[in-house]
């Protein structure tokens, strides 16, 4: 009999740490292969359509900048709730509700029209998810209620409002009572940043900022360095004067702004207009991608594309090779599997223990 | 080096040439909101492209998108099969409306075809077929068996579409029974097996004794064999999954359409067109009457001859509305435009419709 235990490495190493990624993909690439060739596809042919296909088009690049702004944004802002310890799951609600707070003006107002419009609308969008990530902060604050539960359930109220608001007041009176919004009018829609080329809208630049500026904030401010801290020790943030009370409300603050912002640009940008669903689970994906970017906002910018190569990827081997939708799933698991397995046995080691030398221990 | 860009030219125009050649076959390709494996609605659109392939056999080539959701992502799926070298594209769920239109104005020589919208362009069609027609056969068939005199009903999202079937269904089963009445539950979702065998549960367990629905998958049919209640199957022949439960089923029959569009592309006769096409074009097909007594048997296939000669419309009056006023007067029949735009109960439903 043995038993399996994962111990903390006393310190890490910073080879590995950068070697990491490399050896996740090539993992990655041995193990796709093998479940290529177990299906009877070309494992080389495989491979080639999931990673390299959907980067020789620009159309196709465009798409993974649409796909992969909105996972960034929002990891971004989950990196600051994560780092500080704050357990933000539902991001996805926040998403919506920012996507619904910021459409208000193109549907209940649709002849207010201007060059103003778009910014309100972001700056609502932005207002949305922050007041909606309030709930969860202010329940944590004053009553000590698990964030995980809350912000996560509050997901399940942000869709189903959602899907009130649009087949019900929202919906569109020419729709033949199909429960959409109106399209949105031109000054209301956000526009592509190279319109002759593809769909990719400026919600990607928002996105880059957004990673750049949290970047500067947790490695270069006071701000940053109480995040860091209270998030790895609320006893010694407290020696230091520093409030978990009120960081827990700027973490959920800012990471309901991005997601709000990221349902906005989503629905202004990428569908242009309302729908009963607007994000094929963003919210929950963005965790994913914030800790395949370690936290780090600069390395989500990678994560977030690499993540959204995958969904690509996934579809066009189903249309090159006829992989069914399922195996390409599965492969994107794998990648997943492996690059956050690669990163724990940086920090964590696996430790056989066998029964007889546990018994030698308690003789000992 | 003249020669040289000479010769780059002519196998450059050779390799964008060269697939053009080889491009005699006709590429089709198809997108579904769900798996083929759901034996269910896509599942009867597979089948469709399985039987076109069979007719048209190597004129044609097609591929497939499944699971892919409504919204932005129904935009990239559509491009990438138009980008794929596909001429004729079928997009079958309501939601991917929008993005079928946009796709369509950026690629003009690709053929669209749009299963259950409204919104057509040079290059889009769209499609439809008059389930509610099997819906009626199935209210008549229903109050015959029932002995409680309820009826539940899992709807997937309240769009006419589905509006369009239970009312269409009351009204089969009040032509019999006018006492009879139907319960409804939304699983507020088109596949969802566990949340559409919880909502037969309930049903049950609310005292109905004849299951039907409008989900996709045979999670209610089963659910209906374990309690040994009657059930009918929905999209496709479900009678594997309930051979003493499935009194009949609807079976969408798309196959000859895509067929006769496939022809049309390659004929060179392919026309935008909206068509809402029932039992009489072959479109809606009623699985066999199982598990029931032979009178009932008789008066299904009576009704459903009725309907396939069209001397009965489901939607003739008089027939009054939920709330009680009149809709239409007796005579009457409700235009397609009404149909397709349906978002009201006729009275005897035992739901409030979610607004």
């Amino acid at each position: 009999m043995m038993r399996i235990e994962i111990v903390k490495r006393p310190q890490h190493s910073v080879l590995f740490s950068a070697l990491s990624p490399f050896i996740a993909l090539f993992l990655t690439l041995i193990a796709g292969a093998i479940l290529f060739s177990v299906l009877g596809k070309n494992p080389i042919s495989a491979l080639y359509s999931y990673f390299i296909e959907p980067l020789t088009e620009v159309w196709s690049i465009h798409e993974l900048l649409v796909k992969a702004a909105p996972l960034i944004l929002i990891a971004v802002g989950l990196s600051v709730c994560f780092l500080s310890n704050n357990w933000n799951i539902g991001a996805e609600g926040q998403f919506i509700a920012g996507g619904i707070a910021g459409s208000i003006l193109p549907v209940v107002f649709p002849d207010f029209q201007g060059w103003y419009v778009l910014p309100i609308m972001l700056l609502l969008g932005m207002a949305g998810g922050m007041a909606y990530a309030t709930i969860p902060a202010f329940l944590k604050v004053r009553f000590n209620t698990n964030e995980i539960l809350t912000s996560l359930m509050l997901v399940y109220v942000a869709q189903l409002f959602l899907d009130w608001l649009v087949r019900g007041p929202w919906r569109n009176p020419q729709g033949y009572n199909f429960p959409e919004t109106v399209q949105f009018s031109d000054s209301a829609i956000l526009p592509a940043i190279w319109p002759d080329s593809g769909r990719a809208h400026w919600g990607f630049a928002l996105a880059i900022i957004a990673a750049v500026v949290v970047w500067f904030m947790l490695s270069r401010t006071l701000n940053g360095f109480e995040i860091k801290v209270l998030g790895r020790s609320s006893r010694a943030g407290r020696f230091a004067g520093f409030s978990a009370g009120r960081l827990t409300f700027f973490a959920f603050l800012v990471s309901g702004a991005l997601a709000g912002l990221a349902g906005i640009a989503e629905v202004s940008g990428a569908v242009g207009q309302l729908r009963t669903s607007i994000s094929p689970g963003y919210g929950f994906t963005a965790i994913i991608v914030a800790f395949l970017g370690r936290l780090n906002p600069l390395g989500i910018i990678a994560a977030g594309l690499v993540l959204a190569l995958s969904y690509l990827g996934g579809e066009a081997a189903q249309i090159s090779l006829g992989i069914s939708e399922k195996s390409a799933r599965i492969f994107q698991g794998i990648i997943l599997f492996f690059v956050l397995a690669s990163d724990s046995l940086i920090y964590y080691r696996i430790r056989i223990v066998s029964r007889l030398s546990e018994t030698a221990l308690k003789g000992a | 080096m003249k020669k040289l860009m000479m010769a780059l030219t002519i196998a450059a125009s050779f390799a964008v040439a060269g697939p053009a050649l080889a491009a005699d076959k006709l590429k089709i390709g198809f997108i579904y909101i769900g798996p083929p494996g759901d034996f269910g609605w896509t599942y009867q659109h597979d089948q469709g492209r399985k039987q076109l392939e069979k007719e048209l056999g190597d004129k044609v080539e097609t591929t497939f998108l499944e699971n892919v959701p409504e919204g932005a992502d129904a935009e990239r799926s559509i491009e990438r099969l138009a980008r794929a070298g596909n001429k004729l594209i079928f997009t079958t769920s309501f939601g991917y409306m929008d993005a079928t239109v946009k796709v369509a104005q950026k690629f003009p020589d690709v053929k669209f075809e749009h299963a259950t919208g409204y919104k057509t362009a040079e290059n889009v069609s769209v499609y439809n077929s008059r389930f509610y027609e099997g819906r009626y056969v199935q209210g008549v068939i229903a109050a015959k068996m029932s002995k409680a005199g309820v009826a539940g009903y899992i709807g997937s999202f309240p769009i006419p579409e589905v509006v369009e079937g239970i009312n269409s269904f009351m009204l089969g089963a009040q032509s019999v029974n006018p006492n009879f009445k139907v319960k409804v539950i939304w699983a507020n979702a088109w596949f969802d097996p566990a949340k559409e065998a919880d909502a037969a549960k309930a049903l049950i367990d609310q005292g109905v004794d004849i299951i039907t629905q409008h989900t996709d998958s045979t999670a209610a049919m089963q659910v209906a064999a374990e309690r040994k209640i009657k059930a009918f199957g929905q999209a496709s022949d479900m009678i594997k999954f309930g051979p003493e439960t499935q009194l009949t089923s609807i079976v969408d029959n798309w196959g000859p359409y895509y067929i006769e569009r496939a022809k049309a592309v390659l004929d060179g006769t392919w026309k935008s067109h909206n068509v809402f096409e029932g039992m009489k074009e072959g479109l809606v097909v009623m699985a066999p009457y199982m598990n029931m007594p032979d009178d009932v048997k008789k008066l299904a296939e009576e009704t459903q001859a009725k309907i396939t000669s069209g001397e009965l419309k489901p939607f003739t009056g008089p027939i009054k509305k939920q709330d009680g006023s009149e809709w239409l007067k007796a005579g009457e029949t409700a235009d397609d435009k009404t149909i397709l735009s349906m978002n009201f109960y006729v009275a005897g439903v035992d739901d409030k419709l979610p607004k």
